[in-house]
């Protein structure tokens, strides 16, 4: 792990949050970045929200990793959110392991990392954590909120929670609560990890280790998941690696196996376990409907908000029926929605690879709320 | 400005929510919002089109109306438009019966198959009429129920279905139909627009 965050861009939240497992927290950090510049009627701005392995690097070259932003295809100088336009602004989210308050932070209390002792958070708990960066940006009204999958989920909760905060929302991918598929998935990707014993019920940070084999398998599912079937046959097929015949060994013979441990073992050179724990714990608890008496019908009740729904064709993570099932939902509220389904081949990854549809799509609809919204 | 789009305006009031049901491009609903500013909202099948929508800034659902009229509350809107397409679909009555449940008010317009020219077309000729509202030939046309405009004021006599206003488009002119001038309306016009509650 790379711990190289001292130079990043942090806010101290001094304001007390009241965490949905009633805790309350104050005074802890909130690392974040932004991109291009706030004009001056201030009604330029986008809050980014990442997905579960993201974080605050949304454009440009990530300065920890050295690699390129995990949005570098949607946004940048000329680009669909163009930088040379708009302000973009993004938050590493609580429970995160990008300099934000998360189980690898030091405990105050115990001068050691928290571990297990980290509260479990919610998708609401990180979006209200993020709405203090925008008073200390002072920015009244933003734009647009926008993210993919956990990022989606983020946009809907900060509509929900902060309705007058955003004039526009695109939820990508995602859906107003975890399947049980979803869940599912998540639920292997933290066996895996703490059935590694190097996790030591999560204290592993005191060894100043990481459980990489459990991570990497983690990873390994999330991967998965993000790609279509047809996607996966058409990339790897039962192509070999670099081999003309079967090994007959468990070394990774196949293309896909060799894939899945590239991105597995690369992964936690940059992620935190025990962040993983958290943040799927925090999708899986993420139900929209349950925060509102009148479920979400109640939760989108006089939205000004205007909505565009994004799914893709071939995601079988969060499918477009659940994609549609949030549009009905702001139908019946009322709420002023639009809706595209973007036919490809890539998956839940869509969105973050280069698909000239969605990217068209993602522009055309910004720039039009943007002449809305000056008016 | 298409004369059909003249009717449809004029028949709308002011500061309305309107839902246009198959809105293609979003070409009506830009009328709707600079001449009355309607708030309106659009349905549409073609990818091409909901994203030319969005492009405008138009707020558009990509669906099917033939399967997802489901999805929008009774009585959410103050009108709801469809505009040549009723002919289009498996099952109209049910398209119609949604349409009706959603809207207070409903406006269709159909191409009239009772036109002089179609009527003059299968006579002479024995051959399905190809004219410019009907620009397609018998094997490709996604018409599956043409009607024409005495059928479909029979349809809602029958059903209970309130006609508030019909009005017929030829090259010329536009003129209400009334049940007194429906035989000579629905020979001379090609274009029935129906205001239905």
């Amino acid at each position: 792990m790379n711990n190289n965050l001292k130079n990043i861009k942090k806010l101290n939240i001094s304001k007390p949050l009241l965490l949905d497992c009633k805790q309350t927290v104050k005074d802890f950090p909130l690392a974040y970045e932004t991109y291009g510049e706030l004009n001056k009627s201030k009604d330029n701005a986008i809050l980014v929200f990442h997905a579960l392995t993201g974080d605050q690097f949304v454009a440009g070259i990530n300065p920890i990793t050295k690699k390129e932003g995990w949005w570098v295809t949607a946004v940048g100088p000329g680009k669909a959110i163009d930088t040379n336009k708009y302000f973009i602004i993004c938050a590493n989210v609580i429970g995160g392991c990008m300099g934000s308050w998360g189980p690898k932070e030091i405990d105050k209390k115990t001068n050691e990392s928290y571990g297990l002792s980290f509260p479990v958070i919610t998708i609401r708990d990180m979006v209200k954590a993020q709405e203090a960066l925008l008073d200390h940006l002072g920015i009244e009204k933003l734009l647009c909120v926008t993210g993919g999958s956990m990022g989606g989920m983020q946009a809907l909760q900060f509509c929900a929670t902060f309705p007058n905060r955003t004039f526009s929302a695109i939820p990508i991918a995602c859906s107003t609560s975890h399947s049980a598929q979803n869940i599912a998935l998540n639920e292997l990707a933290r066996q895996a990890i703490m059935a590694d014993p190097v996790w030591d019920k999560g204290k592993y940070l005191k060894k100043n280790v990481q459980p990489k084999n459990g991570l990497a398998v983690a990873r390994m599912v999330g991967h998965i998941s993000y790609l279509s079937e047809k996607g996966m046959q058409e990339k790897f097929g039962r192509k070999l690696q670099e081999k003309a015949d079967y090994e007959f060994s468990f070394n990774a013979d196949f293309q896909v196996e060799s894939y899945l441990r590239h991105q597995g073992y690369t992964f936690v050179e940059r992620f935190d376990a025990n962040s993983i724990l958290y943040i799927t714990r925090a999708m899986d608890y993420f139900d929209l409907s349950r925060q509102f008496k009148g479920g979400l019908l109640e939760a989108f009740k006089n939205q000004k908000t205007k909505f565009l729904v994004i799914s893709f064709s071939s995601d079988w993570l969060y499918t477009t029926k659940e994609n549609k099932d949030t549009v009905i939902a702001l139908n019946a509220s009322g709420a002023d929605v639009s809706f595209a389904e973007i036919k490809t081949d890539k998956g839940h990854d869509s969105f973050l690879v280069n698909e000239p549809e969605f990217l068209k799509t993602l522009k055309g609809f910004i720039d039009s709320m943007h002449i809305k919204f000056k008016k | 400005m298409k004369k059909e789009f003249k009717v449809i305006i004029d028949l709308l009031p002011k500061n309305v929510r309107v839902l246009d049901v198959g809105c293609g491009d979003g070409s009506l609903m830009n009328l709707l919002i600079k001449e009355k500013n309607i708030e309106a909202r659009g349905l549409e099948l073609v990818e091409e089109n909901v994203k030319k929508c969005i492009y405008k800034g138009l707020s558009v659902i990509e669906g099917d109306a033939e399967t997802e009229l489901y999805q929008f509350p009774s009585q959410s809107f103050d009108f709801v438009v469809l505009s040549q397409t009723l002919q289009a679909f498996y099952n109209p009555e049910k398209v119609l019966k949604d349409l009706l449940r959603i809207g207070k008010s409903v406006i269709i317009s159909i191409p009239n198959f009772g036109y002089w020219k179609v009527r003059t077309s299968l006579l002479f000729f024995g051959k399905m009429p190809v004219t410019k509202t009907l620009p397609n030939t018998w094997y490709n046309t996604p018409n599956l129920h043409m009607c024409t405009i005495k059928d479909l004021f029979h349809f809602c006599l029958e059903k209970n279905i309130k006609i508030n206003k019909v009005i017929g488009v030829n090259e010329e002119k536009t003129s209400e139909i009334k049940i007194g001038n429906l035989e000579i309306k629905n020979l001379f016009s090609k274009l029935g627009i129906f205001l239905l509650s």
